[in-house]
């Protein structure tokens, strides 16, 4: 697969020769892609095709785990994430992510949204208010918290626990957030707030998506990778992979005769 | 093939369930009632001494079994002083073992090292006594008290703490036995519930950009606070009970006439354990008893503390809202 497929707008994050192995498991097998800026890429593909270990890639998370490694280059902007002289913690806090599960901390809702802001930015108690209360707008969750902002983030539902988990993530102002099958633990109903809060926050950050869900994909992304085995099948528009994918592979897995 | 045929089917036995829940009725009871036992017993044999000092008892720091006169006050700050000590310095030790063996250990060394600190729990705690005594002593002496006493010796409020005689027993010795006692017990529940914490929790936190110090100490650790404080409590349920090693190093002195750590003092299970058997019954035996009702009743304090200390943290997470 080569990077010639054209992305519409200037790239965020530019992957060029990504090699990943867990020990001697070779998991990505030469990834190229482009993630257009403020735009949704999804990525499909069976499980185990490795779109959650490309998307733990972008933030460095395998790094947490011994034997796992990376080869190639990750660019945000002109700074190559891989490169181990970039703090990690710092490359982290420009790249939010949302788990399969909601993971809500045990503490407050407030403090839940304040604890990334805390870590990096020094804001007097007014405008840590303005922060915690803008991040929850922008997860649509604001008007169902305003008045329990101080009881626990385990006690919401599990589709408001998420949208929290995701203004967690906001509240860093992060450029680029990266959500591993959000919606993989929410009913249709909270799975469709999420996916509107995803159209809206892409006006702002750029954003990666792993699902499992076809339609999911279709709906609300701008650009789809299709991957197997650890490698990128097929990289277009969301309209041209799902209308007329260029790959028998890819039409297979999206009909349903794959998968 | 014939399909298996359904009329073998027959209801399972009534009896099997009534006998199994007899039987946990039955294991759950006899907790109680031995509790319960247990209680009554001690109540009556510290009777006469109940009768003559009353909760007095509890305030009085006269020990004098030659003049049948008892008091508790010294011996339960042998004691609290001894697990306090211990406390303070097992909890931040335990927690930075748990802390490494959970999050920064590479893998080679996780096990290795995790069984060594359990055979830490196995060694029996009269050996602990004993190194205590033979070994530890003397080299607390020379290079902890006396250089202690060098420097805060002359200090207003601190060289109270450090005056007498620095010969490597009392209550200091005692309190570092039983931490090095209590540390395994503390740093394995430490670690066991820190496993447990979710990675995807522990990941969101480092997908913020946390530290690895951050995500134990503002998530894991209130996540698993409740382990943690168990294992806390176990450790000082040990440390408050353990008797043994204790009465090797404590000096055994039933007097409460200085604050110095360095002093010679008994906690309430080393002066059972030395002056039990040739009490005689009588009024001293009376005393004795009565000294183990109010171990009792501390270690229950103790625990009711730890619950409402769990409770308060639930509250300031929102739980309770």
């Amino acid at each position: 697969m080569d990077a010639s497929v054209q992305i519409s707008s200037p790239p965020k994050l530019t992957v060029r020769d990504l090699n990943f192995y867990y020990d001697k498991f070779h998991a990505l097998k030469n990834i190229s892609l482009d993630i257009a800026e403020k735009q949704v890429t999804a990525f499909i593909g069976p499980s185990g095709c490795g779109k959650s270990t490309l998307l733990r890639v972008f933030n460095r998370m395998f790094e947490l785990y011994p034997g796992q490694r990376a080869e190639g280059q990750v660019m945000l902007g002109d700074q190559d994430l891989l490169d181990r002289n970039q703090n990690v913690a710092l490359v982290r806090a420009r790249i939010g992510m949302v788990f399969q599960k909601p993971t809500p901390f045990p503490m407050t809702i407030y403090d839940n949204v304040a604890f990334g802001v805390k870590l990096y930015e020094k804001l007097n108690p007014a405008d840590m208010d303005d922060r915690v209360e803008w991040a929850l707008r922008k997860a649509a969750l604001w008007d169902e918290v305003k008045d329990k902002l101080h009881a626990s983030g385990t006690s919401l539902s599990g589709g408001q626990q998420q949208r929290l988990c995701i203004a967690r993530g906001v509240a860093i102002r992060p450029e680029v957030l990266l959500l591993d099958e959000p919606c993989s633990a929410l009913d249709p109903i909270s799975t469709g707030k999420i996916e509107e809060l995803v159209a809206e926050l892409k006006n702002e950050i750029t954003i990666a998506i792993v699902t499992h869900n076809m339609q999911q994909a279709a709906r609300c992304s701008d650009y789809v990778a299709y991957m197997y085995l650890g490698s990128l099948i097929e990289f277009g528009a969301t309209q041209q992979i799902f209308f007329k994918p260029a790959r028998q592979e890819t039409e297979d897995y999206i009909t349903g005769r794959f998968g | 093939m014939t399909p298996p045929s359904s009329s073998a089917r027959h209801a399972p036995a009534i009896w099997g369930d009534f006998v199994f829940a007899l039987l946990a009725w039955g294991a759950a009871g006899l907790t109680l009632l031995l509790l319960a036992g247990i209680l009554i017993t001690l109540l009556i044999g510290a009777w006469p001494a109940i009768d003559k000092y009353g909760l007095g008892f509890l305030a009085r720091s006269v020990w004098d079994p030659g003049q049948e006169d008892f008091g508790a006050l010294a011996m339960m700050y042998g004691t609290l002083a001894t697990s306090f000590i211990a406390l303070l310095i097992a909890v931040p030790v335990s927690f930075g073992i748990a802390l490494f063996l959970t999050e920064l250990s590479p893998t080679w060394l996780k096990r290795p090292l995790g069984t060594t600190i359990e055979l830490l729990a196995a060694v029996p705690s009269i050996v602990y006594g004993m190194w205590g005594l033979l070994v530890f002593g003397p080299i607390l002496a020379t290079y902890v008290q006396q250089p202690l006493q060098n420097l805060f010796g002359d200090t207003p409020g601190l060289s109270a703490l450090v005056s007498g005689p620095p010969v490597g027993i009392g209550i200091l010795s005692a309190g570092i036995i039983l931490a090095i006692m209590v540390i395994p017990f503390i740093s394995a529940v430490m670690r066991d519930v820190f496993e447990i914490t979710p990675a995807m929790l522990k990941e969101s936190a480092y997908g913020l950009g946390s530290t690895t110090w951050e995500v134990v100490w503002k998530v894991v650790l209130p996540y698993t606070k409740a382990g943690v404080i168990g294992g806390i409590m176990l450790g000082l349920g040990r440390a408050l009970g353990e008797t043994m090693a204790v009465t090797f190093v404590i000096g055994n002195m039933s007097q409460l006439d200085t604050p110095s750590l360095f002093a010679a003092a008994n906690s309430i299970t080393s002066v059972l354990a030395n002056e039990f058997a040739e009490s005689g019954g009588g009024l001293h035996e009376a005393a004795l008893l009565y000294l183990g009702l109010v171990l009792f009743f501390i270690t229950f304090v103790v625990l009711a503390c730890s619950r409402y200390l769990l409770y308060k943290l639930g509250q300031r997470e929102g739980s309770g809202s």
